[in-house]
């Protein structure tokens, strides 16, 4: 499935593109992300944990960033295997646009399962991808934005299980580099 | 006069005491001594190099006891397809080795690529997670449309085939120029461009092996799940595995439904026999219904383009069609014959069209096999010329009723040859459709159309005339069309000493009532009760030879050949009877279970010449063997031709292009009928399933080759409410004219038959409506419906 969005981050390019680089970050933004670790240039090991329909699965796998064209453009790829459950792969191309005193982001994204999440969730999943690509993206947003903006987090759809999902500290970020 | 037993009396079906009481024994129900359990791994990827198979994650885990992998069965032999079918110019079609374990590649979603085997089924599940895992593959892309596959040989499923072709074939390929030149002079020419929904076959009871073996007498024992065992048996023993055929029995004990998908042998199979000899015990398979939507062989998935050429009052001239259909990934055993000698044969219907031409590509894509399911190329071939005769009507405002009348063949013209090929013996086309016509009160149609359109409902009228070849033979001409087996059926009679009466039949019944229709027959024959008359089927090692249940050939070959065993326990039994009643052989006549002599009071009942059979005492050793048992084997002179006609009334919500199928009225002439309840029942079922095909059901994959409608939240089955009651009516016969019964088949009428007269009756309510539409591809769901109706 395919999908493109964007949104206005109240931060220059240059704050946001840290943020996409920061492996903390990530690891808050990304959900039901239990674990993250690696560096940018390296790639990134992660474990996902996620419900689509019927089938919920533990993910390990890599995430890697590419195509870097600091602070306007990066490709984001993510691939994890669930087992039995299946696998999920995608990837996101991600703009950053200085708009005013703040960011235009859009991200367009292209993302697909296989397996049992293909085979019992098709109906609902891209509906799934659509809630998690936002819900990454708004848990972006406040991380950098921070507490007096308005950040709502949609956890309806896209939580994968309340017991593995930080609740983001809103604009932690951007207190952290100041 | 009415019956309550024998021919054509609506006996209860003995069967049902042990189905409907929770009594029946499955594959699944059967458990062996210290059996242990496989779990397959499966592709999650429709298309990858195999790198690594994780076979040593598995080993040392809990209850473990083998992992296999394709390297196991790379020296055995491949899964082979049983007809031959060549090219258009010549060249043998590509038949790549279908292995037990995918080798080298995995080339569907579903394909198996190892095998755990473990001490519980949990154990085996476990440690099957554990090979996926462990398992690395290089992705490729997949390949699912069947025009690019053809179009693009950088991609390729099978290696060795660069166009993923399997054949390109022309039938007749000799009448190909006629054909074109007929159509390009033709005054009016009628196209359209068809899909014939990719269906999954969705047996209740899924797939199950339990392979034994004995290490002491080398013997091997495969219960499982088939329609066919001895074609298993063919199959395993010597294509695959190299076991001695007489090392091997085959039962197929009661078997949930079939509709094609478990004629075939699948790997599954091979593997549980491999693995019991290995391990020493025996190993048990039983499919997840998940396992079942990708692995089973699938059904239907043509695209089509036809075009009818006709005079502009609707005499038809030509027919010719170009098929593109999908074999999926690997052969299954029937998957050459069912688009080309199941469907391009039957390109003619019912029609006395001079000019018939058929071209079918079979391509290879990354999806389940796909095979013959219940109508087998004949849905395909009635779907097209029905929707396409529909469609020319519309065109040229002619009156579709008349169109079929004036270009049926008449009673007076059989045997007819078609330009398709065949030779239909009997048939009535205009007694059935006026059948049809009566039975669904045409006439009143108008007025129920009003009330209709009061609601605010759109009113449709749809007609489809079929036929169908079943029964499919005989073996010599089919040798020479391709087929790699004898297409005859066989039969055991034996009378029992005690008068009682044990039939071994080839034929596999897993649903079809044989148990009752055979029991019928033989008590009729024989002038005994049915309940003294047992059939015996699906176990190798107790019935002669068989080949199976498939195309609705059951009644007319194997039930012919029982029926010709029977003849010869009844002309033995005359030879008893005379000598005990000291007549001659040609005096002795023999009826309502008694032999007499001719003109006399002096008889003996069925029961006492079988007892003289079997205690010889007065019997006339020297000119005949003691015992009363005969055997049969029935090779047809020829297919049958079950016909009707099929009319579909249907009411289309406007607004949200929902359709309900309001009336369904069935006129077939199946020849004689051996008992009308289990002939009503075939037809129900038959049609549900064809309204499920044209309203529901659809397997989807998308571009990735994963299967999108693998479940029964997304691949929709029929239900109670999505059909009518089924008008069903056959007492249009025209006997069969070479067998002795008169039986034609009528096993997959319904789901042939059906599918044009649900989509005829959409696009008429639509177009009554004011909807200029010419066709929407099925199933025609609410949103295809409006989607139409609002472009």
């Amino acid at each position: 499935m395919k999908l493109a969005e964007e949104r206005h981050i109240a931060a220059d390019p240059a704050t946001v593109w840290a943020a996409v680089l920061n492996p903390q970050v990530l690891q808050a933004c990304v959900p039901g992300c239990e674990s993250l670790t690696g560096s940018p240039t390296d790639g990134f090991e992660a474990v996902v944990v996620q419900k689509v329909g019927p089938v919920k699965a533990r993910f390990t796998g890599t995430v890697t960033l590419s195509e870097m064209n600091e602070p306007h453009s990066l490709r984001i790829t993510g691939e994890g295997k669930g087992g039995v459950a299946g696998f999920a792969k995608g990837g996101a191309f991600v703009t950053m646009t200085a708009e005013g005193t703040g960011t235009k982001l859009t991200y367009d994204v292209d993302a697909s399962v296989g397996g049992k999440i293909a085979q019992l969730g098709s109906r609902i999943i891209d509906g799934f991808a659509k809630n998690f690509a936002e819900e990454f993206f708004n848990r972006f947003q406040s991380a950098i934005e921070g507490p007096e903006q308005e950040a709502p987090v949609d956890a309806a759809d896209a939580s994968a299980d309340e017991g593995t999902q930080d609740t983001p500290k809103k604009g932690w970020f951007r207190r952290l580099i100041g | 006069m009415a019956k309550d037993f024998g021919i054509g009396a609506e006996a209860k079906r003995t069967e049902d005491i042990r189905y409907l009481t929770g009594a029946g024994n499955y594959t699944h129900d059967v458990n062996v001594h210290g059996q242990a359990y496989a779990v397959f791994v499966r592709s999650n990827m429709a298309h990858a190099r195999i790198k690594s198979v994780g076979a040593a994650a598995a080993e040392g885990m809990p209850g473990v006891l083998a992992v296999f992998t394709g390297e196991d069965f790379k020296d055995v032999g491949g899964n082979p397809a049983g007809w031959f079918i060549g090219s258009r110019d010549g060249s043998p079609m590509k038949e790549p080795k279908r292995p037990v374990l995918a080798h080298g590649k995995v080339r569907h979603v579903g394909d198996a690529y190892a095998a755990v085997i473990a001490q519980t089924y949990m154990e085996a599940k476990d440690a099957a997670q554990a090979v996926a895992d462990a398992s690395e593959f290089e992705e490729l892309p997949a390949i699912i449309d069947m025009a690019q596959a053809l179009a693009d040989s950088s991609n390729r499923v099978h290696d060795e085939i660069a166009d993923n072709q399997c054949f390109d074939w022309g039938w007749i390929e000799d009448n190909r120029a006629k054909v074109d030149a007929a159509i390009k002079a033709a005054p009016h020419v009628t196209t359209l461009e068809l899909v014939n929904n990719r269906l999954i076959p969705n047996a209740m009871e899924p797939r199950a092996s339990i392979g034994e073996y004995n290490p002491g007498t080398g013997d091997y024992k495969l219960t499982t799940t088939s329609q066919n065992p001895h074609l298993t048996r063919l199959l395993v023993a010597a294509f695959v595995l190299g076991i001695p055929e007489n090392k091997l029995q085959v039962v197929a004990p009661d078997v949930g439904g079939g509709f094609g998908s478990k004629i075939y042998h699948y790997g599954e199979e091979a593997l549980v026999l491999a693995a019991a000899k290995k391990i020493k015990k025996p190993v048990k398979w039983v499919a997840e219904r998940s396992e079942s939507f990708l692995s089973d062989a699938h059904g239907r998935d043509h695209v089509t383009k036809i075009e009818l050429a006709c005079e502009k009052d609707g005499t038809f001239i030509a027919f010719r069609t170009e098929t593109m259909a999908n074999v999926g990934a690997y052969l299954s055993n029937f998957s050459t014959v069912t688009p080309t000698f199941l469907h391009g044969t039957l390109m003619a219907g019912p029609y006395k069209v001079p000019n018939v031409y058929v071209n079918v590509k079979t391509v290879f894509t990354n999806t389940a096999p796909v095979d013959a399911y219940r109508g087998a190329g004949r849905p395909e071939a009635t779907y097209s010329l029905e929707r396409v005769v529909d469609q020319m009507c519309r065109e040229l405002g002619l009156d579709p009723f008349e169109v079929r009348r004036k270009n049926f063949i008449t009673t007076d013209m059989f045997p007819y040859t078609t330009p398709a090929g065949l030779a239909y013996d009997v048939g009535n086309y205009h007694a059935t459709l006026d059948k049809a016509i009566e039975l669904a009160d045409v006439a009143g149609f108008e007025a129920r159309r009003t009330a209709s359109a009061a609601k605010g409902k759109l009113r449709g009228l749809g007609l489809s005339t079929w036929i169908e070849a079943c029964g499919i033979a005989p073996s010599n001409l089919v040798g020479i069309l391709g087929a790699r087996v004898g297409l005859y059926d066989a039969a055991t009679v034996r009378v029992n000493p005690t008068g009682n009466v044990s039939v071994m039949v080839g034929a596999h019944s897993h649903g079809q009532s044989h148990e009752t229709v055979f029991a019928q027959i033989i008590s009729d024959m024989f002038g005994i009760p049915m309940s003294s008359v047992d059939i015996v089927h699906g176990d190798t090692a107790k019935i002669p030879f068989g080949m199976g249940s498939y195309g609705s050939r059951s009644l007319a070959v194997c039930g012919q050949a029982m029926a010709n065993a029977a003849d010869k326990v009844i002309a033995k039994g005359k030879k008893i009877a005379a000598h005990m009643l000291e007549a001659t052989e040609a005096e002795i006549v023999f009826s309502d279970g008694v032999f007499a002599v001719s003109g006399t009071n002096r008889s003996k009942t069925f029961g006492e010449i079988a007892f003289s059979a079997y205690v010889p005492h007065n019997y006339p050793l020297a000119t005949l063997e003691p015992g009363l048992e005969e055997t049969a084997f029935y090779d047809p002179a020829n297919f049958t031709y079950p016909a009707g006609t099929y009319l579909c009334e249907v009411e289309v919500d406007a607004d949200t292009g929902k359709v309900d199928v309001c009336n369904f009225t069935c006129a077939d002439d199946f020849g004689n009928v051996m008992n009308p309840m289990v002939v009503r029942g075939q037809v129900h079922g038959g049609v549900v399933q064809g309204i499920g095909q044209a309203l529901l059901e659809h397997g989807v994959y998308d571009e990735n080759g994963q299967l999108l409608s693998g479940s029964y939240m997304d691949y929709t089955m029929p239900r109670a409410d999505d059909v009518p009651f089924v008008t069903v009516d056959h007492s249009c016969v025209t006997p069969c004219s070479h067998n002795k019964l008169g039986v034609k088949g009528c096993g997959e009428a319904g789901a042939i038959g059906s599918p044009p007269a649900v989509v005829n009756a959409v696009l008429d309510a639509l177009n009554r409506g004011g909807h200029k539409i010419a066709h929407i591809d099925m199933p025609l769901t609410p949103s295809r419906v409006w989607s139409a109706m609002n472009a």
